[in-house]
């Protein structure tokens, strides 16, 4: 049966993340994600969980590391600013290769920036952030059903190929509440964690958590194994919506809340008899490359549209490597792309590729 | 048919956000798709305050509003903001207690409710918001007031349940103004 | 024949990396008898440094982590909050304690996380070749102090143990030396007490030792164990700073 709630994205991830077996939470408190630690806080202690309020976003990731390391399900929150501050963590969770779970409800930057949504760290998420040759799994939610259903997958993903998984929102998808429906029960996946140190009680080797290989030859293996495991992740993981694509003259790619966007305009757009259809990439790592192949062919262009100054296009640019044109339109610093500024945009292609 | 898209707007601390929550936990009742997007940072204690809030029969497209077909104003910046917003044929209801401009548009329905005053009147500032939503609940039929009514009390801690059959006889009040 | 002597148990039978003469070896080798002695092995927990000791995970025998420079309180706190019957321990230099963990330190204190902090004090950096540490006596020569510590550009040192002892987070913070034998057995009691605070859950228990870098201060490790002695002390003094009446 199920239960039928209207939520707000925030808290609906933190009670996501309770229903995926998540005992543990870590973090500092920073606009616009704080619901998330404010339900933690009260929730968690009740059903014999942890809250931390850690001194600072480093202390809050460290503290992740030390619990993921136990082989616990743990989870922690952050916007842009703190998300950066985290980068160190991130990058030693990554060497360690330990499951754990961040979110990062994007706001404007750089620098301390806004607090209105943005969607300018795609880079940082994506492309490293932290130093090393390393990936996350970066999950991208549009809609409070999907930041419900992405946590409790990122919780599983974790687990299933020892990596953290960041869940990639923005300060609309935050703070809008939507009706989520809650499953009766939630699939939890269980993996091997024999690696963990949780004490060896005299019953077998000592196990240790490093991120050190001072050898390089031995660092190049440790990196070599990484690498195996983002690609396996790329082959298996892809995930993408493709809506209204099948006779697209454009075709948009966006994600999260400008994703939403993109939907009004295809509508509008086929009030005027332009027929756009949207690529909307759901994992952002691995990017769904498979996506665009399906649908290469179809429209005269793309049009990516992004909360930045064009981060995800990039990866739309590599993917089509130069076989259909691609365009770039955005907004920054908290402001929102609107259906005008898109149609606009959709208009000035139209007429270039008549 | 298409969705209510109904903006509210005014200062923080009139009720302005749980309004729009009220409606969207209202619309969900009706198995309609519903979404409340909040403004929210520093302008919730005492600044400009906002919120948009959609409820379809369908799948919503995006939740951030560029245009609305309703439009419930509490002060006069919010007027001044949000009124080229308004589609035509739609409706701005206003609290004419605090809302001293004229609306200046004519391809829409304006109705002025000194809603503050009304309020003041019965005792409880606090029920202004509900005057202005039994209009809204009247002009665009968006929920029923029956499940308005739900809304109250799955939203208001119980402590103030017991104010929920004077805030409905409010929206009445507000529909029939 | 009757074993008069042997390596604690709790330690790998691997050899050191540390320089000769440096006092990390006696420093490894008191945690290890502690834990020995209180049979916690199979359930504790260690949390390595960035700084000399940055791979004492190969060398102690129970579980460890490695972690970032200076956040090894904050993991310490990630692990103990999972496994709270465990038992677990930092081991920290005062680069990576006094300076970029200062903050990740004082908390653990603050909160008084029931964690075991080993925290060796050799008033120098000595992995990335002797520069200036927090713990840098006045008039100290380092790489990045060249003509001595002078406290108008370099500031003055930290003294951890009276800093965190204004706190009320602490259940036990005692000072102790390496500098010769009888000190020795005092900072092998008093390591032991630590464990004993934490497996008594009472909270932050951490013991500061007095350690030599007879590499970085250009001294031969007799001359090294002198310079703690009559140098150090006098500026670090010994003795218990919160817990002297605690009995576990």
């Amino acid at each position: 049966m199920g239960q039928k709630l209207l939520m707000k994205g925030n808290e609906v991830i933190a009670e996501a993340a309770i229903r995926a077996g998540c005992r543990h939470y870590f973090g500092y408190p920073i606009t616009p994600q704080t619901e998330i630690m404010h339900y933690m806080a009260k929730k968690l202690p009740k059903i014999g969980g942890v809250f931390v309020q850690a001194e600072s976003e480093v202390a809050a990731i460290n503290m992740v590391y030390g619990a993921a390391s136990t082989g616990k399900r743990v989870l922690t929150s952050s916007s842009s600013p703190g998300i950066s501050l985290k980068q160190e963590g991130i990058s030693y969770i990554a060497g360690a290769q330990l499951p754990a779970v961040v979110v990062n409800i994007m706001r404007g930057g750089p620098g301390l920036g806004g607090i209105q949504p943005s969607q300018s760290d795609y880079f940082q998420a994506t492309k490293g952030g932290g130093h090393g040759d390393y990936h996350m799994v970066v999950l991208a939610p549009a809609s409070i059903q999907e930041m419900y259903e992405l946590t409790v997958d990122a919780f599983n993903i974790s687990d299933r190929y020892r990596i953290m998984t960041m869940i990639l929102g923005d300060g609309v998808l935050g703070q809008m509440m939507e009706v989520v429906n809650f499953r009766d029960e939630e699939i939890i996946e269980h993996y091997d964690k024999s690696w963990a140190t949780t004490g060896h009680g005299n019953k077998r080797e000592h196990n240790m958590i490093t991120s050190i290989h001072l050898d390089p030859a031995v660092l190049e293996q440790w990196n070599i194994g990484l690498q195996n495991k983002y690609k396996l992740i790329s082959e298996k993981e892809q995930r993408y919506e493709l809506y209204n694509c099948e006779d697209a003259e454009i075709i948009l790619v966006a994600y999260g809340t400008v994703s939403r966007i993109c939907k009004g305009v295809i509508k509008e757009a086929a009030e005027q008899g332009i027929r756009l259809g949207l690529i909307r990439p759901i994992t952002l790592f691995p990017f769904p490359v498979d996506a665009i192949e399906k649908v290469i062919d179809i429209p005269k262009a793309f049009l990516t549209v992004e909360m930045s100054s064009g981060q995800m296009v990039d990866d739309v640019r590599l993917t089509i490597n130069g076989r259909k044109p691609v365009y770039f339109t955005g907004r920054m610093g908290g402001m929102i792309p609107t259906v005008n500024n898109i149609m606009t945009k959709v208009m000035e292609i139209k007429e270039k590729h008549r | 048919m298409f969705p209510n898209e109904i903006i509210i707007a005014g200062f923080g601390g009139q009720g302005i956000l749980s309004a729009g929550r009220l409606l969207a936990y209202a619309g969900m009742l009706e198995d309609k798709q519903v979404s409340f997007l909040p403004s929210y940072g520093p302008e919730m204690r005492g600044g400009t305050a906002n919120c948009m809030v959609v409820i379809s029969e369908r799948e919503i497209a995006s939740p951030v509003l560029n245009s609305c077909n309703a439009l419930i104003v509490m002060n006069n910046p919010s007027l001044e903001k949000f009124e080229s917003w308004v589609k035509p044929n739609g409706i701005i209801i206003t609290d004419s207690s605090l809302v001293h401009k004229k609306v200046k548009r004519t391809d829409i329905k304006v109705f002025e409710i000194p809603a503050t005053h009304l309020a003041s009147e019965r005792g409880n500032k606090t029920y202004s918001n509900i005057y202005l939503l039994g209009k809204l609940i009247k002009e665009t039929g968006c929920v029923k007031p029956e499940n308005f009514e739900k809304a109250l009390y799955g939203i208001l801690p119980e402590k103030r349940h017991s104010m929920i059959p004077e805030e409905m006889e409010v929206l009445k009040a507000g529909m029939e103004y | 024949m009757a074993i008069v002597f042997k390596a604690p148990n709790a330690l790998c039978d691997v050899p050191l990396h540390y320089c000769p003469g440096c006092t990390h070896g006696i420093a490894h080798r008191l945690v290890a008898e502690a834990i020995d002695e209180l049979d916690i092995e199979g359930k504790t927990i260690g949390i390595s440094p960035v700084g000399c000791a940055y791979n004492n995970y190969l060398y102690f025998n129970c579980d460890m982590i490695q972690a970032a420079h200076g956040r090894a309180p904050a993991v310490a706190t990630g692990v103990k909050r999972s496994l709270p019957d465990n038992i677990v321990f930092t081991y920290q230099g005062d680069g990576d304690l006094a300076a970029i963990g200062t903050a990740e330190i004082i908390h653990a204190a603050a909160r008084s996380e029931n964690i075991t902090v080993i925290f060796i004090n050799n008033t120098i950096y000595g992995m990335t070749s002797g520069q200036m540490a927090p713990t840098t006596l006045l008039g100290q020569i380092t790489t990045t102090t060249p003509y001595g510590r002078d406290a108008k550009y370099n500031g003055f040192p930290i003294r951890v143990c009276e800093m965190l002892a204004t706190l009320e987070g602490p259940a036990y913070i005692e000072r102790v030396s390496l500098h010769d034998i009888k000190n020795i057995r005092k900072a092998k009691a008093a390591v032991k007490k630590a464990f004993k605070v934490q497996m008594a859950g009472k909270g932050f228990s951490l013991v500061e030792i007095l350690s030599t870098c007879p590499t970085n201060w250009g001294l031969s490790p007799v001359e090294a164990m002198k310079r703690v002695e009559n140098e150090m002390i006098p500026h670090y003094p010994l003795g218990v700073f919160v817990g002297a009446d605690l009995e576990v």
